[in-house]
C-alpha cells in the first residue's frame, strides 16, 4: 500500500505507520522494529494523541495500538479513529490475555491484534495483512 | 587461544548463564537482532532507558506503600503493570515474575505483601543491571580488541 502526501505531494512507496504506547521502553522498541523493516513512523503516547493527529490531517499506513493508556485507551481511541472513517490497518497489541477483554478490542474496530511483547515476526505477520 | 576468542568465549558463557538463570529471556536476544550497523547501541540504549523506567518507577511505588493515611493500590498497581510491561519487552523475565507477583498482591491491597515484592523487584532489578553491565563491558572488550560480538541464539 503507498504512502500518500495528504497535501498532494509526491506519492512515496515509504509505508508509514503510527506507534500508540504510554510506555518509553515500548515505544523505543516499536520504533526500532519499524525502521529495520524501512518504515517511516511517529509515536504518541496515548489514544487522544491517535486521534488529534488524525485530526490534524495526517494519515498512516499502519497503526500500532495499545490498550492500557491514561488519558484514552485503545478501545476507545480504536473506535474514535473508525468513526472518523480512518480505514487504516489498526492492530491491537497489548499483555491483556483475557479473551472477554481481546474481544472488546477486537470489536472495537481492529483489523489484527498480537500479544506483546512484539517481535520482528509478529510485525511481518501483521504487515502481510496490509499487502495480502 | 589469543584474547579475542578468549574474551568471545567468555561473552558466550556468560551470555548463556543468563538465559539459563532466568534474568533474560528470547525476548532479549530479540533485541540483540535488531542491533545492526544503523543502530550500533540500541540493545545498550533500549536497557539503559529501562533502568531509568525501574528506578523511577519502583520510587512511585515505595511512595505509594509510604502513605500512612491509606495506600493507593490502584496506583501501586499502574506502576507495577508499566513495569510489568517494559520488563516482558526487553526479556527481563525475572523482574517480570516479579511484578506478577506484585500484581496479586495490589489486587488483594495487601500493604506488606506489597511491600515484600517491592524489595523482590528492587532486588531483581540490581541484579540485572550488573549481570547486562557485565555482558556490555565484554562487548566493549571484544570490539576493543579488534573482534566481533558473537551472536548466542
Amino acid at each position: 500500500m503507498a504512502a500518500q502526501g495528504r497535501h498532494g505531494g509526491k506519492k512515496s512507496n515509504k509505508m508509514t505507520a503510527l506507534v500508540v504506547d504510554d510506555n518509553t521502553v515500548n515505544r523505543m522498541i516499536h520504533h526500532r522494529l519499524l525502521d529495520n523493516l524501512g518504515i517511516e513512523n511517529v509515536a504518541v503516547v496515548n489514544g487522544k494523541e491517535a486521534v488529534d493527529i488524525h485530526c490534524s490531517g495526517k494519515t498512516f499506513d499502519l497503526i500500532l495500538m495499545d490498550m492500557d493508556m491514561p488519558v484514552m485507551n485503545g478501545i476507545e481511541a480504536t473506535r474514535q479513529l473508525r468513526e472518523m472513517g480512518i480505514r487504516s490497518m489498526i492492530a491491537g497489541v497489548s499483555t491483556r490475555s483475557m479473551e472477554r477483554e481481546i474481544r472488546e478490542f477486537i470489536e472495537a474496530g481492529l483489523d489484527d491484534y498480537q500479544e506483546k511483547p512484539l517481535t520482528m515476526s509478529k510485525l511481518i505477520s501483521i504487515i502481510h495483512k496490509i499487502n495480502g | 587461544m589469543n584474547i579475542v576468542n578468549q574474551l568471545q568465549r567468555q561473552f558466550i558463557d556468560f551470555s548463556t548463564s543468563l538465559h539459563r538463570e532466568g534474568f533474560v529471556d528470547d525476548q532479549f536476544t530479540q533485541l540483540q537482532k535488531l542491533q545492526d550497523e544503523n543502530s550500533p547501541d540500541f540493545v545498550v540504549e533500549v536497557v539503559s532507558l529501562f533502568f531509568e523506567d525501574c528506578e523511577k518507577l519502583i520510587n512511585n511505588m515505595a511512595r505509594a506503600l509510604e502513605q500512612t493515611q491509606g495506600v493507593d493500590f490502584k496506583q501501586v498497581d499502574a506502576s507495577v503493570h508499566q513495569l510489568k510491561g517494559s520488563s516482558s519487552s526487553i526479556g527481563a523475565m525475572r523482574v517480570k515474575n516479579a511484578c506478577i507477583a506484585f500484581r496479586s498482591f495490589c489486587e488483594a491491597q495487601n500493604r506488606e505483601g506489597c511491600l515484600r515484592c517491592l524489595q523482590q523487584v528492587t532486588h531483581e532489578y540490581s541484579l540485572l543491571k550488573n549481570k547486562l553491565q557485565t555482558l556490555f563491558t565484554l562487548e566493549q572488550q571484544i570490539l576493543a580488541a579488534g573482534g566481533s560480538i558473537p551472536v548466542v541464539d
